[in-house]
């Protein structure tokens, strides 16, 4: 692991969660890793926190979850995003954008 | 879709937590495996990977509890946990359990009662539509008494005031029904046309009554009550149209009212007639009747006062310019307020004294948990230290006391139950609108709030002493027992609990003096040994003139030949019996009759041996006898205090009076005063005259006999003389003097008796109290009595202290006490009688009490702390 990484900025766990089940089903490492592949590094999930977030998400009817037996005989709980997880993924991104804008505004406004 | 998923997942977890909880634990370790994999991928040892995968987790249990952590029902499942551990608690100290629900099931079970009772009284609104618009008219003289309405202000209001929909005019009537088996005297009410528009009830069968039903000589119509219907028609779908025969005449019924119809003016009455008033003889201003009204919407009680006291006044100064007053008052006032207005200080006095037995039943409550909450400050301490959140403390204990105020609540509610039974059962008969009285849904939800207020308030105390408390000195102190100090909290709580004792033991200390001394008053007759029955003359065979009083003089002359009896008489009033027949008396001529004295007099019509046989005693002058009969000149005999307030210095004998149009009368008597009304009501003045000098025959009359022994056993004899005479009349209202005279002060001695319980309940649990603070005191004193003993201090020494210790908590609690109850029993004003509410006698028999009973429940753990051993106590650590 390199050591520049940071933990997920606070608020965007859901978000980063539901964009990266909205390409395929993965269980809760395969989603861990995905989110630290694609950000190169740069987002570090914490593993207790990520698994409190997947059965909120379940609980909210955002995820939907079904178990599989693993090669090595392990069982894995494999998530998907539901219709209305793809809902509120969307609104999710259509805020954080909303913001980032903002924020780059203003930076570029003191600049 | 995602709350139903929440519920159901939540229920899932709720119901079979180990299979959730297996599944957290195969994530959390698919997750780890992965981890360990994906770092063995990169090149790392096996072994290492592991420790590396897991070191990322943080803590494994953690995480899983984090896990687990979310959803509602933990929340659920941690208060279910509280309530098995705190009712695993009250199971293994039953004693303790058993006494404080005990103390709260009879705190919030009296509470409750009452409070059904005075809520259903005082604030239910009256079973009518737009019940605040039904109110009272009163007519209020110049010493603030209240008059009868007449007939003929009825008239003026009808005609003239703007103010209402419907005014209503009514008195008592009770007419006997035949026909049946028996004849019956049916309690009803002679009303006028728009009575039941008044109240804005309609006849549920049939139609009510309308002007052309009300005249003199209109239609004999009646309407009839469910009740009725049903006992004595069988409830024939097909009455209206059929005759009913009431005092031998045939009436057509003409409606029935419905099961749920309460007549609260007359709750009794099962019969309804149209007044049909007759206006000759001068009555229309005579005060015998009863005034209602519904207010026009829109139109204010204040509005519709101005209104008849505009119209009364200008009534009077036209029609009755001799007798007019201009002091005289008339309103209009809440119906309801009307009603309960003579009852209302007493009740709300019973339920702030029920009230006080409920704060204190609780505060004895927060002193046993604060007493269990010192012996268990080692548990809270060691929770504490192991890393319990203080509110979760907090909330484990609020949790044994609400579970604990339930219990209580639960037995209360059963006692409640009862308990209404019991006060309807023992509720005077002069308490209004008993039929709002019943165990209902408001009941329930007020025992629910009482029950969880309860059980947080005294929880409360207890908790906060258990987190203030700091968790190292309290483990030390759990295993090392040393001196522990009085708690403030808890001397404070007996204190409170002294003064409440005080505040209700001094009311009914009050009330209890109040009822000796009304016994105490001279009513002026002998009421020992006195048997009384209404006996009446319905039918036409009584029509002919003379009739009744032929029928009266033979009943007389049988009953005389009853053995046992001595002698009897016939009144046309009976003292305390609620009869009131007053009339207004001026002298004539020479004698000045200024209008504000002329207020009223009872009129009696008695055969001559009336006085023998109750006992009063002649002042002067001659009694009435067979001299006084019809055609003779009309003679009066007068009450002494009639003869002292109107005739102040002159010789009554000789005097004219007349009593409201009928006289003038000769004085030729005057007699001992008597309590008509009640014990309570000094208003004697009294005119007698002959029945057959009355221009009416009074028609039921009173029998009253005196007999040489117990005289409610005469009952069935003089019965039977009766009706050897005529056997189809009614005999009603028997009762002895004796039973009357008690009657008179029901209300009192009903309040007294609650007052009696509560505050014999209050001294009950403030001798609890200040047991148990001090027995508590002494076990933590333990070892510090140990050393003052092997000090030297003698037995006796030890157990002043402890004692001084009781003595001094109830003293400042009895100085608390009686300055609230110097405040407090103003309420009870209108119940005293004879006695000031600051009655030193009183206070003075009520401190002894007090400090008695502190005395006695110190004794114990003084004694106690006397027998400590000092070797005992000392080695014990």
């Amino acid at each position: 692991m390199e050591d520049n990484n940071t933990d997920v900025i606070q608020g965007t766990l859901d978000m980063l969660i539901l964009k990266t089940l909205s390409l395929q089903p993965l269980h809760g490492f395969g989603i861990a890793r995905r989110i630290e592949q694609i950000s190169r590094g740069v987002f570090k999930v914490n593993p207790g926190s990520l698994l409190t977030a997947l059965q909120r998400l379940e609980r909210a009817g955002w995820l939907d979850a079904e178990w599989h037996d693993t090669e090595n005989s392990r069982r894995a709980k494999y998530y998907a995003l539901t219709r209305a997880g793809l809902k509120q993924l969307n609104a999710e991104t259509a805020d954080w954008n909303r913001r980032v804008s903002a924020v780059a505004r203003l930076l570029k406004a003191e600049a | 879709m995602h709350p139903l998923r929440q519920l159901i997942r939540g229920f899932r977890a709720l119901t079979n937590r180990s299979a959730t909880d297996r599944e957290i634990a195969d994530e959390v370790d698919h997750y780890l495996a992965q981890a360990a994999a994906e770092h063995e991928r990169r090149g790392v040892p096996r072994a290492q990977a592991h420790r590396m995968a897991r070191l990322e987790l943080a803590n494994v249990t953690t995480t899983r509890e984090q896990i687990r952590g979310y959803g509602w029902e933990n929340i659920v499942e941690s208060t279910l946990a509280d309530l098995r551990y705190a009712s695993r608690r009250l199971r293994s100290s039953p004693g303790f359990t058993f006494v404080t629900a005990l103390t709260l099931a009879v705190g919030i079970g009296a509470t409750t009662a009452i409070f059904s009772v005075v809520n259903g009284i005082l604030f239910d609104p009256l079973p009518y539509p737009s019940p605040e618009r039904v109110v009272a008219i009163r007519e209020i003289g110049t010493d603030g008494g209240q008059n009868s309405g007449t007939f003929g202000m009825y008239q003026a209001f009808a005609e003239r005031a703007r103010s209402f929909d419907a005014i209503a005019v009514f008195k008592r009537w009770q007419p006997t029904i035949s026909g049946g088996d028996t004849p019956e005297r049916l309690e009803g009410q002679r009303v006028s046309a728009r009575y039941f528009a008044a109240l804005g009830i309609a006849p549920l069968m049939g139609r009510a009554f309308d002007a052309s039903d009300d005249r003199l000589s209109g239609p004999r119509v009646v309407i009839l009550s469910d009740a009725l219907w049903k006992r004595r028609f069988q409830a024939d779908r097909d009455i209206i149209g059929k005759t009913v025969t009431l005092d031998d005449d045939s009436y057509l019924v003409i409606g029935v009212m419905s099961a749920g119809f309460d007549n609260v003016l007359a709750p009794q009455a099962v019969v309804w007639a149209p007044l049909q008033y007759d206006l000759s003889q001068g009555r229309a201003w005579g005060h015998h009747l009863r005034t209602i009204a519904r207010l026009s919407p829109g139109m204010t009680v204040e509005g519709a006062t101005r209104d008849v006291d505009a119209v009364g006044h200008a009534v009077l100064a036209e029609q009755r310019p001799e007798t007019y007053d201009p002091a005289t008052r008339f309103d209009a006032t809440s119906l309801r307020g009307e009603l309960t207005r003579a009852v209302r200080p007493a009740l709300l006095a019973i339920m702030a004294a029920v009230a006080l037995v409920l704060v204190i039943a609780s505060v004895n409550v927060t002193n046993l948990l604060l007493a269990r909450g010192v012996q268990r400050r080692g548990e809270f301490s060691l929770r504490v230290a192991l890393g319990a959140a203080s509110g979760r403390v907090i909330r484990q204990l609020l949790t044994e006391s609400v579970l604990l105020a339930a219990v209580g609540g639960a037995v209360g509610l059963l006692v409640a139950t009862f308990g209404l039974r019991t006060l309807v059962a023992l509720s005077p008969a002069e308490l209004p609108r008993v039929a709002t009285i019943r165990i209902d849904q408001t009941m329930f939800i007020f025992a629910l709030v009482v029950t969880t207020l309860v059980g947080i308030a005294s929880g409360l105390a207890p908790a906060l002493q258990a987190l203030r408390a700091d968790p190292n000195a309290n483990l030390q102190r759990a295993s090392r027992r040393t001196a522990g100090g009085l708690g403030r909290t808890r001397a404070a709580l007996v204190i409170t609990e002294v003064a409440i004792a005080l505040v209700l033991l001094v009311s009914s200390g009050l009330l209890l003096r109040s009822v000796e001394r009304l016994f105490a008053v001279d009513v002026g007759f002998s009421a020992s040994n006195v048997l009384t029955m209404q006996v009446q003359a319905t039918g036409h065979r009584f029509d002919a003139d003379g009739a009744i009083d032929r029928y009266f003089e033979q009943v007389l002359d049988n009953v005389r030949r009853v053995p046992g009896v001595t002698s009897a008489a016939f009144t046309s009033q009976l003292p305390l019996s609620g009869d009131a027949d007053m009339y207004g008396a001026r002298f004539d001529p020479g004698v000045p009759n200024d209008p504000g004295q002329n207020r009223g007099t009872f009129r009696y019509a008695v055969t001559g041996d009336y006085f023998a046989t109750i006992g009063i005693p002649l002042r002067r002058g001659r009694l009435l006898d067979a001299r006084d009969r019809a055609g003779a000149p009309p003679v009066a005999v007068i009450s002494e205090s009639i003869a002292k307030r109107r005739l102040p210095g002159l010789d009554p004998i000789g005097k004219r009076i007349l009593i409201g149009s009928s006289g003038p009368y000769t004085v030729v008597g005057v007699v001992g005063d008597v309590r008509q009304e009640s014990l309570a009501l000094a208003e004697t003045d009294a005119v007698y005259t002959t029945p057959s000098q009355w221009k009416f025959p009074d028609n039921p009359m009173s029998l009253v006999m005196r007999t040489r022994s117990d005289p409610a056993a005469l009952t069935p004899s003089v019965r039977s003389a009766i009706w050897a005479v005529d056997k189809d009349q009614p005999i009603v209202r028997v009762a002895t003097m004796d039973a009357l005279l008690s009657g008179s002060a029901a209300s009192r001695r009903f309040a007294l008796r609650l007052f009696e319980a509560f505050g014999l309940a209050a001294l009950i649990l403030a001798a609890a109290g200040i047991y148990g603070v001090l027995a508590g005191s002494v076990v933590e004193r333990w070892r510090e009595i140990g050393v003052r003993s092997a000090l030297g201090a003698s037995h006796q020494a030890i157990m002043r202290m402890v004692l001084g210790q009781g003595l001094r908590m109830t003293f400042v609690g009895v100085v608390l006490g009686i300055g609230i109850a110097l405040l407090a029993t103003r309420m009870l004003a209108t119940l005293l009688f004879g006695v000031s509410h600051v009655d030193p006698f009183t206070y003075v028999g009520v401190i002894v009490l007090l400090v008695a009973t502190s005395v006695v429940a110190s004794a114990l753990p003084a004694w106690r702390a006397s027998r400590v051993d000092p070797v005992t106590a000392l080695r014990s650590e």
